[in-house]
């Protein structure tokens, strides 16, 4: 292992920029003569816009424009899209209502776009809308799906507000499976709703270009070319090659930037219609009305065993709030993100899932950090735990008796996995967490007044969906491959240019890292090139850890084709066949001879060319590639969470967590371990601390951080993270991806560690001190009787 | 935020002189209320009148066996003030648990009591410690202070100068946080004055900080956590939220003022 190559834990080398405040987002971006935009929001989750009159505003000083629905329509400007097509039971295509930019006769929720108020400044904007008076008529709004499928519709199209009643699995298989099972085990499930909240909020910046008529937008975009490709194709503000998106430094995105949303669709349109760029910066309040949500999920599972103790079934009915309108892959996370990942850890002969998408007055809902597998790997991981309870069952024990170990494994609900070593995970996690030593732990709780509780997850996750042939087959709208271009500049340094963009996942360093091993040069001759779509050619970004295990396999395919080319030069310059050229630690050797060149040499001998002919070999040393992965790759660990918890406030203290983790190869140790921390956190969040309220009149309560609890520092523990590595053998690096995991597995060990130490199981998420207080008071009834 | 005329007075003098002269003025200490609420554009004061270069509003000392401690003085200097953690440790350690570093350091202790948020950590200790603010125009003792949510008995332009906290008081501040926002979802100040005890509880009322005349009866006779069993305050005058409940934070009083009267022992 060279010190910068792959399996180091090189700092990242990008944290000196973002440290020390020199990073460059989108927000830092300013141009000459820029204007600012203000979106007039609606206050009502849902209603009629009688009339919308700004003539007075739009005399305000500073006021530049104002735009409303019809200048978007009258431009035939598009709506938003929903990129997959979800097929319901009887083969109709799911019911999506118009998603336009800018509303258009109708709010359907609190933070719609009503209109847009550009001017010289912020302030003046702000303060112009506030003189434009919109007419509402408002109607009835409802926030849950159960009322809003008695309810009238959001949309037309979706009469009963249902946008699809999709299922996947064998219906008879598993109905058989139940009627010849020993025991059943039932659980009701909400997935609470979450609101992403990445540390900077999205911003935009759009301009216009007369003399070339080219368009250039600014926006913290997880993927800068799917966003182009969406504003060019489908919503219309400008063919490809005239439309540049640059995605620059992005501050955390967490699933919520990879959608294309209206203020930056306004905002690069109404830079050609005001001839002055347009920049939009969201405040926080805005970010919680408007950033797409994550979950909100109300389940009903099954899980049935026979008299071995092996399941034999499971069936799912889930109702999934999509909000109101479809934000970008909304259709797909609670169908093809979830259902699949149903089977877990597990060999489940029979599965049948059923999931109902729900319009609601209430912000989209999109992948967000996990996407769909969080909310799967909480319905078994739950039933798992609850099944081994009811049957007297250690719940590890019966996890290792349901494992699938032999791989590939087909389930039925589309995946085969091709990897892994779940029981290897699992016996290393009992013996970090001490699990031998956990009834002493429980007595010494007990002794002070404290419920101490043991819970696991045992998850399984898909990372770098694809191969894009597959994901084409399900609806999706796109391929989900990825690009890379490697160029090696005279002097030996090189360019990578990615299709993949980095918003914290630190690629600048781990992509580097494979380049430097790979041809041995150091890592500081490597720059990393991503985010703006007049630099990297196409790409698909970087959402569902695909970045390593999809864009990294990309960047060492074209690391082959200049191996390949490079050994060509090297020959010409040793005076060998290329055949007998070898390449290792950056150096091109004859074989067998002592005669070498190294890596830097190559490349100026690849531009200068005076050592071959242009008939025989092309200049230059610049190479592309594309890759398309042949499957899904399948993250697997295991996670123990103990918990302690104050029967008196109900305050629940994580006091160990233990990870495990089959990540496959990993590139940069403390990288991956980062991100385990990180998912880990908001995992925990979820499980204790977040959840969006919308009252019943569809307004948020937690539309801000007084009401809505971010995990902070101390309401973590400390972690133990430790690592298994099977190879993942579907790309070929092994890799198969860590960026989600940590709050994939959370959620599970933390409500089912809770529910262990309060001895029953009528515990929600989020576990708040005031839910499990009044939980708690149960147990304390029970204890003081026995 | 709108725009507005930024003054900044030298003395107490000057700045009651601009209050009462400027139309839809507003004192700012240390800001972190009232530039939130500007920011958000729910207050939009025309005028602006900065008390930070009043240098009499500043500072900590002890007269006549008293605690004196200026209106403008920051929660970061209440904590970390050896007068203060000597004289009244319970004060210092209450100031420590407010926000986060950044809040505390801008954050004073004349902006909180004005305030008078329902769950804010200053009132119950102002409450309890049978504290008399001090204004520009007369003395006010705690008692008659503080009148309901966000509401006090400060008049129009009436400025808090100073407090004077007694000392040699046995006392504890308990604080159950928020799990959002930090602030008391239930706070509860004790303090035993010779054979007195006052117990201010903030956070849980539904007209801000109050006195729980049941656990103070308790605990003059028995200052003691055990006093307290089977003791509460009714949860029909207490706030119900999305995090708490009335009935929660009844409960949470009892438990919280246990814990304040064990740390005051
Ligand atoms: C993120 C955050 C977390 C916080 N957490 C907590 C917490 O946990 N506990 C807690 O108790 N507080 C908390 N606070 C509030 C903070 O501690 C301040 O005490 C509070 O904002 C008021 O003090 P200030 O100096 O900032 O007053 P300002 O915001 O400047 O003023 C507040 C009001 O009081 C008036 N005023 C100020 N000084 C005087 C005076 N001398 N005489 C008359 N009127 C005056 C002003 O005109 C204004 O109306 C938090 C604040 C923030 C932003």
């Amino acid at each position: 292992m060279s010190a910068t190559g792959i399996g180091a834990s090189v700092k990242r080398k990008e944290d000196f920029r973002f440290i020390t405040g020199r990073g460059n987002y989108t927000d830092d971006v300013n141009r000459y003569g820029q204007t600012h935009a203000y979106f007039l929001r609606s206050p009502h989750a849902h209603a009629t816009i009688d009339g919308i009159d700004y003539a007075e505003a739009l005399k305000m000083p500073g006021v530049v424009a104002i735009f409303t629905g019809k200048d978007l329509a009258d431009d035939k400007i598009g709506g938003l899209i929903c990129g997959w097509s979800i097929t319901s039971k009887d083969g109709s295509p799911m019911k999506a209502g118009a998603h336009p930019a800018l509303a258009q006769g109708k709010v359907r929720y609190v933070g719609d776009h009503v209109a847009v108020i550009i001017a010289d400044t912020y302030a003046q904007a702000r303060t112009a809308a506030e003189h434009v008076n919109v007419k509402y008529g408002v109607l009835p709004a409802n926030a849950d799906t159960a009322s809003a499928m008695k309810s009238a519709p959001l949309h037309d199209v979706a009469s009963d507000n249902r946008v699809y009643d999709w299922h996947l699995g064998d219906k008879g298989a598993t109905e058989a499976a139940f009627a010849k099972a020993k025991h059943i085990t039932k659980l009701d499930i909400v997935n609470n709703r979450l609101v992403p909240n990445p540390m900077e909020p999205r911003a935009a910046v759009g301009e216009y270009e007369q003399g070339t008529e080219t368009f250039c937008l600014h926006t913290t975009s997880q993927n800068p070319h799917v966003a182009r490709l969406v504003l060019s194709a489908f919503i219309g503000i400008a063919p490809e090659h005239k439309l540049r998106v640059i995605a620059p430094d992005v501050g955390g995105g967490f699933g919520s930037k990879i959608f294309i949303y209206a203020e930056e669709t306004v905002c690069v349109w109404a830079s050609k219609k005001v001839g002055r760029p347009v920049k939009w910066t969201s405040d926080r309040t805005e970010a919680f009305l408007s950033d797409a949500h994550g979950r909100d999920h109300v389940t009903h599972a099954e899980l049935a065993m026979d008299a071995n103790n092996k399941i034999i079934g499971l069936r799912v009915h889930t109702t999934a709030n999509l909000g109101a309108y479809l934000s970008t892959f909304s259709s797909a996370v609670p169908t093809y993100l979830y259902a699949p990942l149903l089977s877990g850890q597990y060999n489940i002969p029979a599965i049948y899932a059923e999931v109902d998408g729900v319009y609601t007055n209430t912000a989209p809902v999109d992948a967000y950090r996990g996407a769909g597998r969080p909310e799967a790997t909480f319905v078994i991981e739950r039933l798992v735990e609850v099944a081994a309870r009811e049957l007297g069952v250690d719940p590890a024990v019966f996890r290792q008796g349901n494992y699938v170990t032999q791989f590939p494994h087909q389930t039925p609900v589309i995946f085969c996995y091709d990897g892994g070593d779940y029981n290897a995970s699992m016996l290393k996690a009992l013996e970090m967490a001490d699990y031998k030593g956990i009834s002493a732990r429980k007595a010494a709780s007990a002794a002070k007044g404290k419920l101490r509780g043991i819970g696991f997850s045992s998850y399984i996750e898909a990372c770098g969906i694809a191969p894009s042939a597959a994901v084409g087959s399900l609806g999706a709208g796109v391929g989900l491959w990825e690009s890379a271009e490697v160029r090696v500049n005279p002097v030996g340094t090189v360019e990578v240019l990615t299709g993949s963009h980095s918003h914290g996942q630190g690629h600048e360093t781990t992509f580097a890292q494979l380049v430097s091993g790979r041809l041995g040069i150091p890592i500081e001759n490597v720059s990393i090139v991503h985010g703006d779509t007049d630099k990297v050619q196409m790409g698909m970004g970087t959402y569902g850890s695909r970045s390593g295990a999809v864009g990294m396999s990309a960047i060492s395919k074209a690391l082959d084709k200049i191996e390949a080319k490079a050994k060509k030069v090297a020959g010409y310059v040793l005076e060998a066949a290329e055949g007998d050229i070898e390449f290792k630690d950056g150096k091109f050797t004859v074989k067998g001879t002592d005669k070498s060149v190294d890596f830097g040499s190559v490349a100026l001998q690849a531009y200068v060319a005076h050592k071959f002919s242009g008939q025989d070999l092309e200049p230059g040393l610049k190479e592309g590639a594309f890759y398309d992965p042949t499957n899904f790759t399948f993250p697997a660990g295991v996670h123990i969470c103990e918990v302690e918890i104050d029967p008196d406030t109900g305050v629940t203290k994580i006091e160990r967590w233990t990870a495990v983790d089959d990540f496959g190869v990993i590139i940069n140790p403390m990288i991956v371990e980062g991100q385990v921390h990180g998912g880990i956190a908001q995992g925990i969040g979820q499980a204790l601390l977040e959840g969006a309220i919308y009252d019943k009149d569809g307004q948020l309560l937690t539309a801000s951080f007084m009401d809505y609890a971010m995990p902070r520092a101390d309401d973590l523990p400390s972690y133990n993270v430790g690592m298994t590595e099977t190879r993942c053998p579907s790309n070929p690096l092994g890799i198969k991806g860590c960026g989600e995991a940590g709050c994939i597995a959370a959620p599970p060990a933390v409500i089912n560690a809770i529910t262990d130490a309060l001895g029953h199981e009528n515990i929600a998420m989020p576990a708040t001190p005031q839910a499990v207080w009044r939980a708690a008071q149960q147990t304390m009834k029970k204890l003081a009787a026995e | 935020m709108y725009e507005f005329e930024y003054h900044h007075p030298g003395s107490v003098e000057n700045a009651a002189k601009l209050l009462s002269t400027l139309p839809e003025a507003k004192l700012l200490a240390g800001g972190h209320t009232l530039l939130p609420t500007m920011k958000q554009r729910l207050a939009a004061p025309k005028h602006i009148v900065d008390m930070r270069s009043i240098r009499e509003l500043h500072g900590i000392h002890v007269k006549d066996g008293h605690l004196v401690i200026g209106a403008m003085t920051t929660h970061s200097h209440v904590a970390e003030s050896a007068l203060v953690n000597s004289h009244l440790p319970s004060l210092a350690a209450l100031a420590a648990g407010i926000g986060d570093p950044h809040v505390r350091r801008r954050g004073t202790i004349g902006g909180s009591v004005a305030n008078n948020d329902p769950a804010a950590d200053y009132p119950s200790a102002v409450l309890a410690l049978n504290a008399t603010i001090v204004t520009n125009q007369r003395e006010i003792k705690a008692d008659a202070f503080f009148t309901g949510m966000f509401e006090t008995a400060l008049k129009e332009g009436e400025i808090i100068t100073h407090f004077v906290f007694p000392t040699g008081i046995k006392g504890a501040y308990a604080k159950f946080p928020n799990p959002a926002s930090r602030y008391a979802m239930v706070g509860v100040f004790v303090a035993r004055h010779g054979a007195d005890v006052r117990v201010a509880v903030t956070g849980a009322g539904a007209n801000g900080v109050f006195r729980a005349n049941a656990l103070e009866a308790a605990l003059k006779g028995d200052f003691s956590p055990k006093a307290l069993d089977g003791k509460g305050v009714s949860a029909d005058d207490l706030n119900t939220d999305m995090h708490a409940d009335a009935a929660y934070r009844a409960h949470l009083i009892t438990v919280m003022a246990k814990r304040a009267v064990t740390a005051a022992q």
